[in-house]
């Protein structure tokens, strides 16, 4: 359905993306994921006609951007990550008219405003002036002005931005009962997003794109080995040792700094182990038997989140404080050491 | 051509709804209704020494004397009024980013640029049209000559054209509003200026060029009665002119 290959754009000397490729099935959901600046935008522009390429090529519905931006932009609804909306109209009208300049017959125009409405649960709002609205409203119109014509291509640039958690649920669903009937690309910095409702994830990084996959393969394939996380109240060099001597076990890492004591008085080590082999019961038995005091065991998969951290930072993420925050988004989460790099990034391009 | 319409209506729509269209037209209406007021006072001033002088009035003209120069006066007034009413056309949709919505609706440059254009277009002759009561209140007094009034008129329509088509083409060039209004006043002015330039220039080779430039130049010669094809080419070719370097301007701003 969706075709890039090889886009790059260039602004004078600085590169906003290159060599960026992929593809995507019809009836997918596809994730662009990527800190803030990495190009994620630029990309959507790109594929929606808003922005022309420096060099490559996009193909959407068998068209090409630049040879028929007519064909294609009649297939595409965009929600940009500003909403374009006016804020002298209401919303009906406001829906009215986009679908006339996206080309809907005037005899279809009362329907699929209406179907738009319905959709993104404007009705009680219909008859309100967009500039009186709140954000989650606006977010909405903005959305139900992307699908109006009902395109087979809808790119949403962000589409929970600004919302609050359960705004934010309502246009998951939203987005979910959009799958298989459109493709959807949809751009967002917050994984847990990416995890619910998208089939593949793009990752990019730095204008490039740096895998593409499914999430559950993502972290697959990046997990080189499995990790246990051990919390004990009374370690001793001696049982550092034996539960090293396990069979199964590449290494006992503290957590560094090394010798420091959680709020609980626990030590935690991180122990290394070979992919599919799982030590926890050896190691508990041993630690219990050695009377260690143990508080606290459990195995750590690589969630996105850390694949992402891996991908998008140069020195590799370490995992062990990013389990506090399974379901925060990235912004929300205090950078783990090792991404101090990340954090600044973001900032910078915020 | 669907398209085209919606984009002119909601333009249209937009326009009355802010205040500042509403704030342009009062304030011409009020302006101009005094500029005709003073004009007909001093016209009527004038007429009652003239017969005290002479017993007679062999050149005597509610046309010439009235009407000629309160449309040559508006002409004025609208150079410092169509800047604010163009002022927002795409500069505002910049601002707001809903230019990227219709940078990536099936809609072309031509149809937003003619859609807006018509827009503007509509409000003005509607304004024109709300001072006809001049030429109306006076054919009940005395004779009217009704050609010249129509002329003059069209030409007065034609000659704020052109000032919206350069307003737009102002509007194109920035997102901010202010900056719009001041380059269309400067463009305006120049164009303005060009006659008296020529005027004092008449004696050099590039005097009467400059003042075959000048707007209000062609305007003379409808106000007069005359509707002459090269006037009208001139006006109309101004507007083309204007409207295409719009429609690049709005195209290569895409490749920034």
């Amino acid at each position: 359905m969706i075709e890039v290959d090889q886009l790059t754009k260039r602004y004078g000397s600085l590169t906003a993306i290159e060599a960026v490729t992929f593809r995507v099935e019809p009836g997918e959901v596809l994730a662009f994921l990527g800190p803030n600046g990495a190009g994620k935008t630029t990309t959507m522009r790109i594929l929606t006609g808003a922005l022309p390429a420096t060099s490559g090529h996009a193909r959407v519905a068998g068209y090409d951007i630049d040879e028929s931006p007519l064909e294609v932009k009649q297939r595409i609804g965009y929600l940009p990550e500003t909403l374009p909306l006016y804020p002298e109209m209401t919303v009906t009208e406001y829906l009215r008219y986009v679908a006339r300049i996206k080309g809907v017959a005037r005899g279809g125009l009362r329907r699929s405003v209406d179907v738009a409405v319905e959709r993104c649960a404007l009705g009680q709002v219909r008859g309100r002036l967009i500039g009186n609205l709140s954000r989650g409203y606006r977010q909405r119109v903005g959305l139900a002005q992307a699908l109006i014509h009902d395109p087979p291509v809808l790119i949403l640039d962000e589409p929970t931005g600004g919302l609050d958690p359960k705004q934010i649920i309502e246009i998951r669903e939203l987005i979910k009962t959009l799958a298989g009937a459109h493709t959807v690309i949809l751009s967002t910095h917050i994984l847990p997003e990416a995890t619910a409702i998208c089939q593949r994830v793009v990752i990019i990084h730095k204008g490039r794109v740096v895998a593409v996959d499914t999430p559950e393969r993502l972290a697959a394939q990046l997990r080189g080995s499995e990790q246990v996380k051990i919390a004990l109240r009374r370690p001793t060099e001696a049982l550092r040792t034996a539960v090293a001597g396990l069979p199964g076990v590449l290494a006992v890492l503290p957590e560094a700094p090394a010798g420091a004591v959680r709020d609980d008085g626990a030590t935690v080590w991180l122990i290394d182990c070979e992919q599919g082999r799982d030590v926890r019961e050896a190691a508990a038995r041993l630690i219990v038997g050695a009377d260690g005091g143990l508080v606290e065991l459990s195995a750590m998969a690589m969630s996105l989140e850390e694949v992402f951290l891996q991908l998008t930072t140069d020195a590799p993420a370490r995992p062990d404080r990013l389990d506090d925050v399974p379901a925060a988004g990235l912004n929300d989460a205090s950078p783990p050491r090792g991404s101090a790099q990340f954090a600044q990034q973001s900032k910078d391009t915020e | 051509m669907s398209k085209l319409l919606a984009v002119c209506a909601r333009e249209l729509r937009s326009l009355l709804v802010s205040p500042i269209a509403a704030v342009c037209v009062a304030m011409f209406l009020l302006v101009t209704g005094y500029l005709f007021y003073t004009i007909v006072i001093a016209a009527s001033v004038q007429t009652r020494m003239m017969l005290r002088m002479q017993q007679m009035a062999p050149q005597l003209n509610i046309n010439e004397m009235i009407l000629a120069p309160s449309l040559r006066n508006f002409s004025v007034i609208l150079l410092l009024i169509v800047p604010l009413l163009t002022m927002r056309l795409i500069a505002e949709e910049r601002k707001q980013k809903t230019s990227e919505l219709l940078l990536t609706s099936p809609v072309t440059v031509a149809q937003l640029i003619l859609g807006k254009y018509l827009a503007v277009l509509a409000l003005y002759g509607v304004m024109l049209g709300l001072t006809l009561y001049m030429p109306l209140l006076l054919g009940r007094f005395g004779p009217v000559v009704w050609w010249p009034v129509f002329s003059g008129y069209l030409g007065l329509f034609l000659v704020g054209a052109v000032f919206l088509a350069v307003g737009l083409l102002a509007s194109a060039l920035t997102e901010n509003q202010m900056i719009a209004a001041i380059i269309s006043f400067s463009l305006l002015i120049v164009m303005w200026l060009l006659g008296w330039v020529g005027a004092v220039t008449a004696d050099t080779q590039t005097g009467p060029l400059l003042t075959y430039l000048s707007l209000l130049e062609h305007l003379n010669n409808f106000l007069a009665g005359l509707i002459d094809t090269k006037d009208v080419v001139y006006l109309l070719g101004l507007i083309a002119v204007s409207l295409f370097l719009a429609h690049r301007v709005v195209e290569s701003q895409r490749w920034r």
